[in-house]
Order: C-alpha cells, then structure tokens, then sequence
C-alpha cells in the first residue's frame, strides 16, 4: 500500500513537471496573442492561476482551521499553516505580476482596481495570520487563535469581492474583454483556453505537491523529536 | 429560564465594565483624546482648503478607525492584565461575556462618535446635505467597527504583543464595512451633486450592507468566542 502509494507519487511528480513545462512553452510559442492586448496578454497563463492559487490555499487553510478547531489534531493547524504561507508566496506573485503588467498597459504600477484592492487585503489578511502565530508562544493556543482569525476573515472576503467592485467612479481596468465574455462566460480563442486551464490546473497542482511535501517534512520533524524525546 | 439567566450575565458584564470605565474613565479618555488630537491636526493642516466631500467623509472614518483601534482592545486587554479572565470564565457563559463587552464597545464606540462627529462638522465647517442619513451611517459604521473588533479584541487579549497587532488583525476584517460607511457618509454630506432617488438608493444600500456586516460579523463571532474563550 504504502510502496504503491510512494511510487504513485513519484509519477505524478514527474507528470507535473512535465505539464509544467509544456505549459510554459505553450504559453509563450502555441497560444496566440490577443488582439487588443498583443503579446502583454501572455500574463494571464501565469498570473489568473496564481490568483486562482492564493484563493484556493486560504480556502485550504480555513478548511483545516475548522477541522483543529473541532478535534484538535496538531497536525490540522501545520498543514492550515503550511497553506498559508504557500498562499502567501502565490499572493506575492500575482500582486507583482499584475502589478509590472499595470504598468505596461495602464501606465502605473498601482491604480486601486477592485481586483488590486481585493487581492491587496488578501495579502493583508495573510500577513495578518502570521503577525498572530508569531505573537503566541504556547502551540495550542496559537492553533486555536490563529484558526479563529483565518476563519473570520474568511467570511469577510466575500463581503469584499462584493463591496469591492461597487466603489464608484472607479471601472475595473481589468482586460475582460479576451477572457470574460460581457454576458459572464468564457470566450477566448480555443488554443488560448486550452493553454489557459492546462495551466490552472498546472498550478493547482504544483501547490498540491509542494504542500503535500512540506506536511511530509513536518511529519518527520515531529516523530523525530517524538523519538528523541522518548 | 436559561436564556434569561443568561440575558441577566451579560448585562451584568456590560455594568460591571460600565462601573469600572466610569471609576478609572481610561479608555474614554483614552480614545477621546486620541480623535480629538487626529481631528485637531487633521483639521489644521487642511483648514485652508475645501475638500471634496469624499475626502472628508474619508477623514472622518480614519479618525473613527484609529480611536477604535486605541480603545476597544482594552475591554479583554484588562482582565488579562488585572488577571481576573479566569473568575470571568468560571462565573459566566462564554457568549454572555462576549454580548456583554460587545455591548460595552458599542457604548463606548459611540460615546466617541458623539463627540467626534459633531466637532468634526464644527472644525472642518462641513453642513452635512443629509444629515438624518449622517446620523445613521453614523450609528451603523460604529455598530460595524465594534462588532467586528471584539472579537479580534478577545483574540489579541491572548496573545503577547497585545497593543501592536490589533489594528493589523483588525483592518482587514472592518474593511468591508469601513468602505461601506465611507460611501454612506460621503453621499450624506455631499448630497446636492446627485440628489435624487439613484443617491438615496446607492446610500440605502451601502446602510443596508453596513447592516448585514454586522449582524454576520457578530453572528459568526458569537460561534467562534468560545475557541478563544477557553483554551
């Protein structure tokens, strides 16, 4: 079971560096270029899935908040950690990629688009939870305060992609036209959709292993001290 | 009969805290002075100038913001610091504590507002274009910053930096309703740009979402108080 499941793993691995690879070239070589935008539009195969990815670990995380919160299980509080801070770093990545691609096209590196300010408070929001964990000495308390804090804020982040866009006399700068269609679906040219969920999904699965190895990693941290401790 | 009990307990933890404040009248004094001296320097470095309305509606909630985030920790903060948490968690429901410093923060939220709002329309020489609708952004923002602040309070009494990450835990959970109250508050003192029935419904509105904020915010914060009640 436990070889079976090992080696599965292993080619996954190796799948999803090769997915990884193809989809980088492909974005850059197969897809076309949009038309308004031309070649600036080659973002949004690296940009929209770390969003996507920094939305989906916090959503992670608050899930595993809620599990510690009902068993306790130290295990529950690493990995909502450990989810965090992966949803910190694709955070980081998508602020500063949007942020050169504003640059580019709108001419300033920060405008308070609504989608700025949301993802903006999302990195607020994360750096407040480790402000938390790093001000608690005790473990199970800082488990129990920093899960309550992910959880509330949260609930709050659909209140924001609500308000957010409501703020007037401030249009989102946001090129929908190429990805979102004015009526809500997708409409993109079918080798750019193509490259564009292969990519997601690439993403998706990148945070899935790298959070996968550091719980192993923590795994071990902790029956290694569990034996020395013995 | 239990839930009279326990309508009973947290009334008396908002005396108890009433009676306290009155004795020692730290926070009030505290938080008052604060908004006074932003208002002050707010006011007499802008004073040459009209500003637009959302600027000053923007004034006004930073300065409501920040009072807030100097006060409304005391609450928990002090029966950490004066060690009588743990008679207050044998003696009482977790959810009576939390309703009755909740109530105490909305009390003393508002006592600021009281003072703060009608100086600010003196100093800034601001004449609000609504002012019954001033009057209940007002009340609803402060309902909307209490709510969500004590529970991140309660969470920041129990951790070690006590004073220097309230406002960071705090911002980007009040934001939502921050920006609601900004927009009320600027439609009510602008008023005559775009007076008409689409302004009373966009200020309807963001009253309706202050509103809904709070009732979520302490409906999810009444669920969650007791992880970090006891622990």
């Amino acid at each position: 079971m436990c070889v079976c499941n090992s080696r599965l793993f292993a080619a996954l691995k190796l799948l999803l560096g090769v997915w990884m690879t193809v989809v980088i070239i492909a974005a850059f070589f197969y897809a076309p270029a949009a038309q308004n935008l031309g070649q600036m539009s080659r973002i949004i195969y690296f940009h929209i899935p770390a969003a996507w990815v920094s939305v989906v670990a916090f959503a992670v995380c608050t899930a595993y908040s809620v599990r510690y919160l009902r068993n306790r299980r130290t295990q529950d509080d690493a990995a909502a950690s450990f989810s965090a801070e992966l949803g910190l770093l694709f955070c980081v990545i998508a602020t500063v990629s949007g942020s050169i691609f504003a640059k580019a096209t709108w001419g300033s590196y920060w405008n308070w688009d609504p989608r700025e300010t949301s993802i903006f408070v999302l990195l607020l929001i994360y750096g407040a939870y480790f402000a938390l964990r790093s001000s608690v000495d005790d473990p199970s308390r800082r488990g129990s305060l920093a899960a309550v804090y992910g959880v509330l804020a949260f609930i709050t982040v659909p209140l924001l992609v609500f308000v957010a866009p409501r703020i007037p006399a401030v249009q989102s700068l946001h090129p929908d036209g190429p990805i979102l269609a004015t009526g809500g679906g997708l409409d993109m040219d079918g080798r750019m959709m193509t490259v564009f969920i292969s990519s997601l999904m690439g993403f998706t699965g990148l945070y899935a292993w790298v959070f996968s190895l550091r719980l192993r990693a923590w795994r071990f941290i902790t029956a290694l001290a569990n034996r020395q401790e013995d | 009969m239990w839930s009279s009990n326990w309508v009973r307990e947290a009334l008396a933890v908002l005396a108890k805290d009433i009676r306290s404040e009155y004795r020692t009248r730290y926070a009030f004094s505290a938080v008052l002075l604060f908004a006074v001296t932003a208002l002050a320097v707010v006011s007499f470095s802008v004073s040459p100038y009209s500003l637009d309305a959302d600027v000053q509606a923007a004034f006004l909630w930073i300065v409501l913001f920040f009072s807030a985030m100097t006060g409304l920790s005391r609450s928990f903060v002090r029966e950490e610091e004066a060690r009588t948490a743990m008679t207050l968690r044998l003696s009482t429901a977790p959810e009576a504590v939390y309703v009755g410093k909740l109530l105490f923060n909305i009390a003393l939220q508002g006592a600021v507002a009281a003072v703060v709002v009608p100086l600010f329309l003196v100093l800034m020489d601001v004449a609000p274009a609504h002012p019954g609708l001033l009057a209940s952004a007002t009340i609803l923002g402060t309902m909307a910053l209490a709510s969500s602040s004590t529970i991140i309070a309660a969470i920041v009494s129990r951790a070690n930096a006590k004073g220097a990450i309230f406002a960071v835990l705090a911002f980007p959970v009040t934001l939502p309703g921050l920006s609601s109250a900004i927009r009320a508050t600027t439609a009510a003192l602008r008023g005559a740009v775009g007076s008409g029935s689409a302004l009373v419904a966009g200020a309807a509105g963001d009253l309706r979402a202050l509103a809904a904020y709070s009732v979520l915010m302490i409906a999810s914060s009444l669920l969650l108080f007791d992880f970090v009640w006891d622990d």
